[in-house]
């Protein structure tokens, strides 16, 4: 089985963020990076459905980013992904089908039976690049899958809605994007980490087209004011009814 | 001048209030365009279109139903190529979708086959001199962007409850369309929906939300949640990922990073400490209330108002409470 999963460099985000003084993006000072949390589960998920297809075939990581995004793209390979692709650009445009393009033109022709996506990638919040590549490539495509089976040339998957899931049945080759909950990533192990400065890392220019979306300014958000300590316990029950009907009238 | 094509979700036969938001946000922006028509493409089984007149109440000019079988369930590829087609016909300049995960699972295979832009998630918008600016949170939710969406047609979706349904009646007129794609052909196929919490309200859907978290103990504690959420009436209740991962509650209830961003208008916090994943989920809230006995935890600086106690005493009060002053009305 023969397996792509794209995954994206993103700052940690247990920080407190900067803007620069132009106001148009975030400082990046300081800031740590790591592979986005969906697609760790996407990474995990390529490995599993190729150990459980008698190892054979290959999961290939594919990042979009800087130069810096080797390193994520290491940690894969580390993980277990056998080689890595590197799509250069100096950082990730606001503009989702620009980046979708890059990715699906190096896919294209790569023989994948699967791509696989996170859902989400938590630093752009897009959510948008892995369905762009689906139609791009005219791939059939599943979004927000939290569960999985794959039988032969045909798959089930559940996809998480807002309160509910929806079964669904899909050919191969297919285009997935992986959510919370199907799987919980492993860890690199010291053996692999050795073994993963040895795997093959392709780096070449990323394809990117017009943008038609484009970041004019970044802002932090309005602090909300501190709030109040109304009591302690069932004493200070009746005084916040009182205050949700009388102040913020939502009772 | 700018018509609006909006997509009006439906799931398991019932338009959603997330529908009418669109439409609402639709109007909008044909009207900061200096005017132009709202359409917004129903598609379902046989009877959906019996769901255009709540439309045409909140604003769309004309409703394009599509029933058909084959859109019992939801059909992505039918509906991309269907909603392609409108948008490539040069009607209109906009589409507009909610930032669901239906909706997010559509738009960008619309915007990927006309070869347009896509603004995703917007809880606001301007037009200023012909281009849709819009406020998107980046950076798990820790930075507001400013987006320019260039060109037309382009396509942008709203979060859901950014935009409160407004009436704006419009007599309603529908017009029957056909898929530009067999919808029974699909290679992907929804073959069941799987309702998370029968009858109950979805937390995008609620005005009111109680969420749990590890400070309840353990799963049946939540049924303090649900009976508060009862005395509400229109309330939801949600989790943060510690009671997820530990199977307390569905991921689907999740609330935060790797959950759902909810905005209600009041969104109490039941023993709940307040991580940071959590709070990008529900900061948003317009009045948040936290119930917690550590009088240190971080959900207290995000609240309007705390109470530090014992869950256990505290929620069936605040329940009896609640119970007392709607029945005052």
């Amino acid at each position: 089985m023969k397996i792509a999963v794209c995954i994206k460099r993103v700052p940690v985000m247990e920080v407190k963020f900067a803007i620069t003084a132009d106001g148009s993006r975030v400082d990046e000072a300081g800031l740590k990076y790591d592979i986005n949390d969906f697609d760790l589960w996407a990474i995990e998920a390529g490995l599993q459905l190729k150990e459980k297809h008698g190892n054979v075939g290959e999961v290939v990581v594919i990042s979009l980013g800087p130069d810096a995004a080797s390193e994520q793209i290491r940690k894969a390979l580390a993980m277990g992904a056998d080689r890595g692709v590197l799509l250069q650009a100096e950082r990730s445009p606001a503009d989702g089908l620009s980046v979708a393009r890059a990715l699906a033109a190096e896919i294209k022709d790569g023989g994948y039976d699967l791509v696989l996506f996170g859902r989400i990638a938590i630093d752009s919040m897009n959510q948008m690049t892995g369905p762009m590549v689906a139609e791009l490539l005219d791939l059939p495509c599943v979004t927000n899958v939290c569960r999985l089976e794959i039988t032969g040339a045909t798959g089930r998957a559940e996809r998480a809605l807002e309160g509910a899931t929806e079964v669904v049945e899909f050919p191969l080759p297919v285009l997935l994007t992986i959510d919370d909950g199907l799987n919980k990533e492993r860890l690199p192990s010291l053996k692999g980490i050795m073994a993963a400065k040895k795997k093959p890392l392709d780096v070449k220019p990323a394809q990117l087209g017009e943008a038609r979306v484009t970041v004019q300014r970044m802002a932090l958000p309005p602090e909300r004011a501190a709030g109040r300590i109304l009591g302690d316990n069932a004493d200070a029950v009746p005084e916040l009814v009182r205050l949700l009907q009388t102040e913020a009238k939502v009772l | 001048m700018a018509n609006v094509l909006v997509f009006a979700e439906v799931r398991g036969g019932d338009l959603r209030k997330v529908a009418l938001e669109a439409v609402t946000a639709a109007r909008a922006l044909a009207e900061l365009s200096g005017g132009g028509s709202v359409h917004a493409l129903l598609a379902g089984d046989a009877g959906i279109g019996k769901a255009a007149e709540a439309l045409a109440q909140h604003g769309a000019d004309a409703v394009l139903v599509l029933e058909h079988t084959g859109f019992a369930q939801y059909n992505p590829e039918a509906l991309a190529a269907t909603l392609a087609q409108k948008l490539g016909s040069g009607t209109y300049s906009y589409a507009l979708f909610s930032a669901t995960a239906q909706g997010r699972d559509l738009s960008p295979r619309v915007a990927a086959k006309c070869g347009v832009g896509l603004a995703a998630d917007l809880t606001g918008f301007t037009v200023e001199g012909g281009t849709v600016v819009g406020q998107h949170f980046t950076m798990n939710g820790k930075v507001i962007a400013t987006l320019a969406l260039a060109g037309t047609p382009s396509i942008l979706s709203v979060r859901p409850a950014s935009f409160q349904p407004a009436a704006a009646p419009r007599p309603l007129v529908t017009e029957v369309v056909t898929s530009a794609a067999d919808p029974l052909a699909s290679r992907v196929k929804v073959v069941e929906l799987k309702q998370g919490n029968t009858g109950k309200l979805d937390l995008n859907d609620a005005p009111v939300i109680v969420a749990g978290g590890r400070g309840l103990k353990a799963p049946e504690h939540f049924k303090l949640c649900e009976e508060l959420a009862d005395a509400f009436g229109n309330a939801a209740v949600g989790a943060t990922r510690a009671v997820t991962d530990e199977g307390w509650r569905p991921h689907s209830d999740q609330i935060g990073q790797t959950g759902r961003n909810v905005s209600p208008t009041l969104y109490i916090a039941v023993g709940i400490s307040g991580a940071i994943q959590h709070l990008a989920g529900m900061r948003t809230s317009k009045t948040i209330v936290a119930i917690n006995k550590d009088k240190d935890a971080p959900i207290f600086k995000v609240a309007d108002y705390g109470i530090v106690g014992d869950v256990f005493e505290v929620m069936p009060a605040l329940t009896a409470a609640v119970k007392a002053a709607k029945a005052q009305g």
